[in-house]
């Protein structure tokens, strides 16, 4: 399985033709305490780079951008009842959903983790 | 004559050893005067009325049917003594522009004029009624048209619609008559853009009218990217919504270039004149080629920000929008009488889009703003603008060598300091100064917005207030942030001395409670 990073923070992890979606710990750490998520409905097609789900915290309302292009086919049902994962476990237990590759090569345009690593490092 | 009380003597406040001035804890849990309040619901009995109600007839006929009620409504019983006491007592937790300062940015909580109350009161402003016959209220039409004219002339803009009841509602209003001014010529836009750091009513009201919302990116020093806004004008852009001044506190000095590359791609120009206090009787928006701008007549001409009554937000248009204004309008006829155009004047009514609202907008903040207007002049509002401007670059100035101003060295702010919490150490945050400036007596500046900088405090100090409360207001402010920069563990704790300690905004946002458990 491998992990890829966006500029704008979300995780994707690639697994068959199967991609899991989430926000990164750098993410939830600059949002604060999350207090809401929405989730794109089951069957919706998402839009490389445009928006795909809504993440709440005390601070502000964020817009989550699907990584590559695809449709979802699974959302995280844990995430209703308790948002607080995505603060204890983003890029674990607290992932927002999972979608199709519609075309692995807009993977190829991501950062791996070390590349990502550095990109925090110089924010 | 002696300068009273010179040895500066005052009663002293109970100190306990930690400094914290709590004295043995009470039977009542109140604090001498200050009154610890239940909620209606833990106090009221039922048994007990304010209001001397005869005794029902249970006999007596009733056409409810089976819309009658079938358990009792559950309301609380309160003497009216008791009922007045709650609200004052809650009353005095309050905190408000009459008991202090409230440097709430990009909310111009400036004072409200007493002259503005006593005319707004005047029974017959204070008395109309929005369905009088038009020749007993030529007065009140009168008061429309000419402060309609003040707007006007301010913003340099041929018309006006008077009936939008809000900033929001007025944003509306002019992309509303946007979107009709493309549809009369056949062009289908779809698309309105916005500025990373607009206020969030922007993207709002461009998707309530069903346009597609893009951002535009700022540039490091504050200011929309004109090369990326150009970039991405086309056939299929309605409008730009721009606010000037904008959310960092930054006038938007490309603004006429923007607008006139917009026009020539067809679009429409929307600003945002939430701000616009910043700039009155300096600046007129129509010399840089607006279409549309709403005006917060209750912030920019006076009654705080919402000002615990209603809003108005009234919008100049372009000679190219003006067709397409709501109805009602107020025009004068020959004779100097006044008449309002509604639907059923089909002739002059034009291709308006339709209403706003039912009648003719907020009267009280019509007479408030005209009367501010009035009162002050045309100098006087020029003066206005001068000393926000002069107030907040006061701040900003007084603060930038020990706290992070991100746009310092973009030139002089406009109405409103930005600053953010970059230097802070020990985990401290933009939150915990805030909630240290309640401790030393002040409401906090507007905190995390605007979303750009990290950790923002937005302070916006407005032309009403002295310099000596400005500068006890830094005094304070620049001992909190010491604090925070020196990783001060306590300040996590503040407020130590409001009425309830720090709130868990967290939980209430995650399980809310919205109705009172017994």
């Amino acid at each position: 399985m491998t992990r890829y990073f966006t500029d704008e923070h979300e995780w994707i992890d690639v697994d068959g033709d199967v991609a899991t979606v989430g926000i990164t710990d750098y993410a939830q750490s600059q949002l604060g305490d999350i207090v809401f998520v929405e989730l794109p409905a089951v069957g919706t097609s998402v839009e490389k780079g445009k928006d795909a789900a809504v993440v709440e915290s005390v601070k502000a309302a964020s817009d989550v951008y699907a990584p590559i292009t695809g449709e979802v086919t699974e959302v995280n049902p844990a995430l209703e009842e308790d948002p607080a994962l995505v603060n204890s476990a983003p890029e674990g237990d607290g992932w927002f959903f999972k979608m199709t590759i519609g075309d692995s090569g807009q993977l190829e345009g991501l950062m791996d983790a070390a590349a990502y690593k550095d990109f925090v490092a110089s924010l | 004559m002696n300068a009273p009380n010179q040895s500066g003597w005052k009663p002293a406040m109970i100190a306990s050893e930690d400094g914290m001035h709590n004295g043995p804890a009470t039977t009542t849990g109140n604090r001498a005067l200050m009154l610890e309040e239940p909620l209606l619901f833990e106090i009221g009995r039922s048994d007990v009325t304010g209001v001397d109600l005869p005794p029902v007839d249970a006999d007596a006929p009733t056409r409810l049917g089976a819309l009658g009620r079938s358990e009792a409504i559950g309301l609380v019983g309160l003497t009216e003594p008791e009922t007045v006491r709650h609200y004052t007592r809650l009353s005095r937790q309050n905190y408000g522009i009459d008991l202090g300062f409230f440097p709430l940015g990009s909310c111009t909580m400036k004072h409200n004029p007493r002259l503005n109350e006593k005319v707004a009161r005047l029974p017959g402003f204070a008395d109309v009624h929005p369905l009088s016959p038009q020749n007993a209220v030529q007065g009140a039409l009168d008061v429309i048209h000419q402060l309609g004219g003040w707007l006007c002339t301010l913003t340099g803009m041929p018309a006006v619609a008077m009936s939008p009841k809000a900033g929001a509602h007025g944003e509306l209003c002019g992309i509303l008559a946007i979107r009709a001014a493309h549809e009369a010529r056949g062009d289908a836009r779809e698309v309105v853009l916005v500025p990373e750091s607009a206020h969030g009513t922007n993207p709002a009201t461009a998707a309530f009218a069903n346009y597609r919302v893009e951002d535009i990116p700022a540039t490091p020093e504050g200011r929309v990217d004109v090369a990326a806004l150009k970039a991405r004008l086309g056939p299929d852009v309605a409008a730009v919504m721009i606010t000037n001044p904008n959310t960092c506190g930054l006038f938007e000095k490309d603004f006429r270039e923007i607008a006139d590359a917009v026009h020539a791609a067809g679009g429409y120009v929307y600003c945002d004149g939430a701000n616009f206090n910043a700039i009155v009787g300096k600046v007129r928006p129509g010399d840089l080629g607006v279409d549309a701008m709403h005006i917060n007549l209750h912030k920019t001409f006076s009654t705080p920000h919402g000002g615990g009554g209603p809003g108005s937000g009234p919008v100049v248009l372009s000679e190219a929008l003006a067709p397409y204004a709501p109805l009602p309008f107020v025009r004068q006829q020959t004779d100097g009488t006044f008449y309002l155009v509604e639907e059923e004047n089909r002739e002059e009514r034009g291709p308006s889009f339709g209403r706003m609202t039912a009648f003719h907008g907020q009267m009280g903040m019509f007479t408030r703003a005209l009367t501010y207007m009035l009162s002050h002049g045309a100098d006087g509002l020029k003066q206005v603008a001068e000393d926000a401007v002069l107030n907040a670059n006061y701040i900003l100035r007084s603060m930038e060598d020990i706290l992070h101003a991100p746009f310092a060295g973009s030139g002089p702010c406009m109405h409103e300091a930005l600053f953010g919490d970059k230097d802070f150490t020990g985990g401290l945050s933009t939150l915990d100064v805030a909630k240290g400036l309640i401790d030393e007596g002040y409401h906090p500046m507007t905190v995390y917005f605007p979303l750009v900088v990290h950790g923002a405090m937005l302070v916006e100090p407005t032309e009403t207030e002295s310099k000596a409360t400005i500068d006890q207001f830094i005094t304070a402010f620049r001992a909190v942030v010491e604090r925070a920069l020196a990783g001060d563990e306590a300040l996590k704790q503040a407020p130590y001395y409001a009425p309830r300690r720090r709130l868990d905004e967290t939980a209430a946002a995650r399980k809310p409670k919205l109705a009172f458990e017994g």
